[in-house]
């Protein structure tokens, strides 16, 4: 590591001095360019410079919650990737999307990975479904000098909340701005450039309370109808068998979609559209 | 002004270590062996201040001695961990770059400093075979040692270190392990020489799981712990979480301002 070692061999006193539980404060002391927000910028707009990732929705269930991200990144009108993944678990009760300039975003998920399992590793207690989102909505707010540049990027953030005030709602979903505004959100939330398509089909769908089987199949749709009016949102791929990532969060922890599961669902949603294509 | 007077640098280090040393074996007692299905840490502790913590996804942490001096280089090791990990790749991340690091910032606060850290660390790091496993001993004066899948610190650690020796097998279970490290730590500290029963609630019990993916530390606390001292074996599913108790259940207070419910008032306090 460059970082880190004084010429005695001794660490820093930032790495043994009480300080605080984040991560991301200890690394603003200990290596400032490891986070997204410290890079100077060259002047001017650079928002056609790298991938951007679009639609993520988020839909709350009976048991939890629900994500579901397409798979396009584009770079003005090419695509740039067919299968690139914007849901990932943040811990093993919440998951967090991307969307927005998409390198800046991966990094930023495994920024926000490193804090929450750092915060359980020095304090050996997880953090609030509340205090985590805080935690994320601070980290947006450090990106906001390279978002006003053109490198944006915005995630959603959704968990099983494992103490939460009403029971019947222990699946919580949050969404943020570029300037790090934190806003918790009701029944579903899409995010990206596809999310205005995405939430006018769930508006006519969701019902408060719905299965965590009946919300995969509502996301895909969504998706579906993202993908539909929006270029930079991709459909089910069916010939090369690409579909959305789709990830839920319970009280038995997060899980991915295995890929027999979500192809049973993508191409089901895709037979329903060929009969009917308004869904 | 004082007279400054002369002491030979071995002097002083003698009474250094001589400090370092009394003040280490004035506390408890801690125990690390390896088993058939991972490594066992057992920490005689009355407190809910830990001894024993997680470092990374196979590396785990003991210490024993002064307390504000040890949870000050744990939190170092878990920030240096998560920084090599994110810097690299998880798996980037190995016990003998920890123990390194240790050796290297004690030995430095024991030559340079006037008063030595009064502590002893084992750094932990669990293989797919118990024979890949390392233990890594770290001591007040920087000097490190490999040792051979089981040691004992702090206290009375060599009398507790012979008890492990003859009876050390690293195809032993869960609860045959925790046995042998159960009455190691009893085996001393009794009025007249007796040996003391430990209960569950003296002990502070954690393994690093050889079978896990990803996060291999596991604390052991409540029933499982009981069943386990009572030679009973737990199933894998239940030997707990990671190690994250979960928050207290909110309150109705509004979540998104910082407010406390109090500082708003509800129709039924207006007089």
């Amino acid at each position: 590591m460059a970082t880190g070692f004084d010429p005695s061999g001794r660490l820093p006193d930032f790495f043994t001095n009480t300080g605080t539980s984040s991560f991301t404060q200890f690394l603003s002391q200990a290596a400032p360019e490891m986070l997204p927000g410290r890079r100077p910028l060259p002047p001017g707009l650079s928002g056609d410079v790298a991938p951007h990732g679009t639609t993520i929705v988020a839909i709350a269930t009976a048991d939890g919650v629900v994500m579901a991200g397409d798979r396009r990144a584009t770079m003005g009108n090419l695509i740039a990737s067919r299968d690139i993944r914007k849901v990932h678990p943040a811990d093993s009760y919440s998951l967090i999307g991307i969307a927005g300039t998409a390198g800046i975003g991966i990094e930023l998920i495994r920024l926000f990975q490193v804090e929450l399992e750092h915060y359980e590793k020095i304090e050996g207690a997880m953090l609030s479904l509340d205090g985590k989102a805080n935690r994320l909505a601070a980290m947006v707010r450090g990106n906001l000098g390279a978002a006003m540049q053109g490198l944006a990027v915005v995630p959603l953030f959704a968990g099983f909340d494992l103490s939460p005030a009403d029971p019947a709602r222990a699946g919580r979903i949050f969404s943020f701005d570029v300037a790090g505004g934190l806003y918790e959100e009701t029944g579903y939330e899409a995010i990206g450039s596809g999310s205005l398509f995405a939430k006018s089909a769930l508006k006519k769908r969701y019902r408060a309370g719905v299965s965590t089987a009946d919300a995969i199949t509502l996301a895909v749709e969504a998706l579906y109808d993202a993908a539909d009016d929006d270029t930079a949102t991709g459909g089910p791929d069916v010939t090369r068998k690409i579909y959305p990532v789709v990830m839920t969060a319970t009280a038995n922890g997060t899980q991915r979609l295995s890929d027999e599961e979500i192809t049973t669902v993508a191409e089901r949603v895709v037979q329903g559209r060929m009969e009917n294509p308004g869904g | 002004m004082a007279m400054q007077f002369y002491a030979s640098p071995e002097q002083v280090q003698r009474d250094r270590s001589e400090y370092a040393r009394k003040g280490i074996a004035r506390g408890r007692s801690a125990v690390v062996l390896t088993y058939e299905g991972g490594i066992l840490l057992v920490a005689e502790n009355i407190t809910t201040l830990r001894k024993i913590s997680e470092i990374y996804d196979k590396i785990a942490f003991a210490a024993v001695g002064r307390y504000n001096e040890f949870e000050s280089l744990r939190r170092a090791g878990v920030r240096m961990a998560d920084m090599l990990g994110l810097s690299y790749d998880r798996r980037d991340v190995t016990g003998r770059a920890l123990a390194n690091a240790y050796t290297q910032t004690l030995g430095a606060i024991f030559s340079e400093t006037q008063k030595p850290y009064e502590v002893e660390l084992c750094v932990a790091q669990v293989g797919a075979t118990p024979e890949a496993d390392e233990l890594y001993r770290v001591t007040y004066d920087g000097s490190v040692m490999d040792e051979p899948g089981f040691m004992a610190m702090g206290g009375q650690a060599e009398a507790i270190s012979n008890v492990l020796r003859e009876r050390h097998d690293t195809a032993a279970d869960l609860q045959t392990a925790l046995a042998l490290a159960a009455e190691a730590l009893g085996s001393v500290g009794g009025e007249n020489g007796q040996t003391r029963t430990l209960t569950a609630k003296q002990l502070e019990v954690a393994v690093l799981d050889r079978r896990r993916q990803g996060r291999a530390f596991r604390r052991l606390t409540g029933t499982a712990l009981t069943t386990l001292l009572g030679h009973e074996s737990v199933p894998e599913a239940e030997l707990g979480d990671v190690d994250a108790a979960p928050p207290a259940p909110g309150e109705a207070k509004p979540t998104i301002s910082a407010a406390s419910s109090d500082t708003e008032e509800t129709p039924d306090e207006k007089s």
